[in-house]
């Protein structure tokens, strides 16, 4: 003798009712949504509001990223507006994705940094934003700021940031590191 | 001769009303899912005028320009075997049909050209006192056409998914194939009742009876004396055009794009552009049936007559005028109602698909004329 096969009981399964299973009025109640968020969002456009959440990327960024966000990278600047970057390449050592490009120039009158980039420059379409560059720099020079970088273009050789791009960080307080006095200058 | 003149004339007028209303259906469908779901819609498509750099964007209108440019200009890709003539003829047996069925169809009141041109003694003199319907066949038996065009459209569905060998194609061509011949006879059945009420299949008639006004405020309109058949018959056109929640036939998540999935460039294009016609037509057959045609309460010939006694007079021209953008608004509105169930409602399984067809409306569209013949025969005698 075998035993009728159990039916499953479901925890979620839909408690229906009559009204619900006459089915015209929950598909009106349907429409009535979608129609009144149509309504709503129509209305705002027409009033000159914006009536989408959809930012318009590229002309509109979103001014909510979060404050630790890996975004776009800047090198930080010594007071007179050269790079605090040494040329090191240690950021470059480390990158797993090997998109940054640096070539050292030589300063001998910089006695204290006499090596400075002459090219530093990143490959975002290749990028992973993965902030092991800003780990990794000695000199606190890279950084990664919250805001994003904007490359929508045909071509790909848009998408690299060169050296004057990157240091057009202009923070409101000044975090560079203390400058060695340059020999013979007051202080 | 001047019947060809005016025939020339309204045939312009339709296929140009409804090439626009496919066009721009396109862009409504887009825009308005957008709008519904928070969105933008697309809106990076433009016009540049030559030698400026004045880019037209208009809100993405030119999205749809761009669409039948890409279809036009792809390549015409066609698969290993296939059957050469069916395959060729099935996109223009789907898209003719839904062209022709406007043609029954009456998009305003009665043109009087000789009153029309009283400024033109010369054109009127020729015109004499002709008269002309403003429907591009005059024809007594126009429920019947639209039937048997709309069922010709099936056919078109079915080559397609028989000829380009692909069994995606072949299983979207059988589901086109039974379910719309499943609600091609609900679709029947409502307008029967309709038909009952309204005592003849002449679109033309049916919408003159709906010019007047019941009960003091309320239009003669179809759907206040058939209220289930008109949420039938919507439901059954929406199936018979085969869009969601009825897109079984073209589903992409189980057959790629059904029945036209072996058709490429503006061989698909014209099942996509049939597609969004039909949507037009049958927002013009529900205005024709349900809501009035071209009528508006308290219009007649000459003016409106409102209730109060008061009248507003207006020209022969003005009238004319008047009735045709009050049949393309309307419309235009069945057509914005669709795309509101399009984006609205989840598709249904197959077999649900018939079950609804089959017990659920197929009953309640019985149990409508049942009811219509009844009352019917009860005021009669």
């Amino acid at each position: 003798m075998s035993k009728a096969p159990v039916r499953r009981e479901y925890w979620n399964a839909p408690a229906m009712g009559w009204w619900e299973r006459s089915y015209l009025p929950e598909i009106l109640r349907g429409l009535s949504i979608t129609g009144g968020v149509f309504m709503r969002n129509m209305g705002r456009w027409i009033t000159g509001r914006k009536g989408a959440l959809t930012t318009y990327y590229p002309e509109e960024t979103r001014p909510d990223y979060a404050a630790r966000n890996r975004g776009k990278h800047v090198l930080t600047q010594r007071p007179d507006g050269s790079p605090q970057c040494i040329a090191c390449n240690l950021c470059a050592t480390v990158c797993p994705a090997k998109v940054i490009e640096i070539e050292a120039g030589f300063d001998p009158a910089d006695t204290a940094h006499p090596k400075f980039p002459v090219r530093f420059e990143i490959d975002y379409s290749r990028c992973v934003f993965c902030g092991m560059c800003v780990e990794a720099c000695p000199e606190d020079a890279i950084r990664m700021v919250k805001e994003v970088p904007s490359f929508p273009g045909g071509d790909r050789r848009h998408m690299w940031l060169t050296l004057d791009e990157l240091l057009t960080w202009n923070p409101q307080k000044d975090v560079a590191k203390p400058y060695p006095p340059k020999p013979g200058a007051p202080g | 001769m001047q019947d060809l003149v005016v025939a020339i004339v309204f045939i312009s007028y339709a296929i140009g009303v409804l090439m626009t209303f496919g066009l721009v259906l396109t862009w409504v469908e887009r825009k308005q899912g957008a709008v519904m779901s928070d969105r933008i819609g697309a809106n990076r498509a433009y016009l540049r005028i030559p030698f400026t750099q004045v880019k037209l964007v208009w809100w993405g209108l030119f999205h749809g320009l761009a669409d039948g440019m890409k279809m036009l200009l792809k390549e015409d890709w066609k698969p290993a075997s296939y059957d050469k003539l069916a395959y060729a003829l099935a996109p223009w047996v789907t898209f003719a049909p839904v062209l022709l069925v406007f043609a029954v169809i009456p998009f305003g009141g009665t043109l009087r050209p000789a009153e029309l041109f009283s400024g033109f003694p010369s054109i009127a003199a020729w015109f004499g006192d002709r008269t002309y319907p403003l429907q591009i066949a005059t024809l007594d038996a126009g429920l019947l056409i639209v039937f048997a065009f709309g069922g010709i459209t099936i056919i078109g569905a079915m080559l397609a998914g028989w000829s380009s060998s692909n069994k995606f194609s072949l299983l979207g061509a059988l589901r086109a194939g039974s379910q719309m011949i499943s609600y091609e006879l609900i679709m029947g059945l409502t307008v029967l009742g309709l038909i009952l009420v309204y005592g003849t299949v002449d679109l033309r008639n049916i919408a003159q009876q709906q010019s007047g006004v019941v009960l003091g405020f309320l239009p003669a309109w179809g759907v206040f004396y058939q209220p289930f058949a008109a949420i039938l018959f919507l439901t059954a056109a929406i199936a018979e055009n085969k869009r969601i929640p009825f897109d079984l036939p073209e589903a992409e998540s189980e057959l790629i794009a059904g029945y036209f999935t072996e058709y490429s460039a503006m061989k698909m294009g014209l099942f996509m552009f049939a597609e969004f016609i039909e949507i037009a037509i049958v927002a013009a057959l529900f205005t024709t049936l349900f809501l009035g045609g071209y009528n508006l309460p308290f219009m007649t010939d000459d003016g409106f007559t409102l209730p109060g006694g008061r009248t507003i007079a207006l020209s022969h021209g003005g009238v004319l005028l008047t009735q045709v953008i009050v049949f393309l608004v309307k419309v235009f509105i069945m057509c914005s109602f669709q795309i509101l169930v399009r984006w609205s409602l989840p598709r249904f399984r197959y077999d649900q698909l018939l079950r609804f067809a089959w017990k659920f409306m197929f009953p309640l569209a019985l149990v409508n004329m049942c009811v219509t013949v009844l009352i019917v025969w009860a005021v009669r005698s």
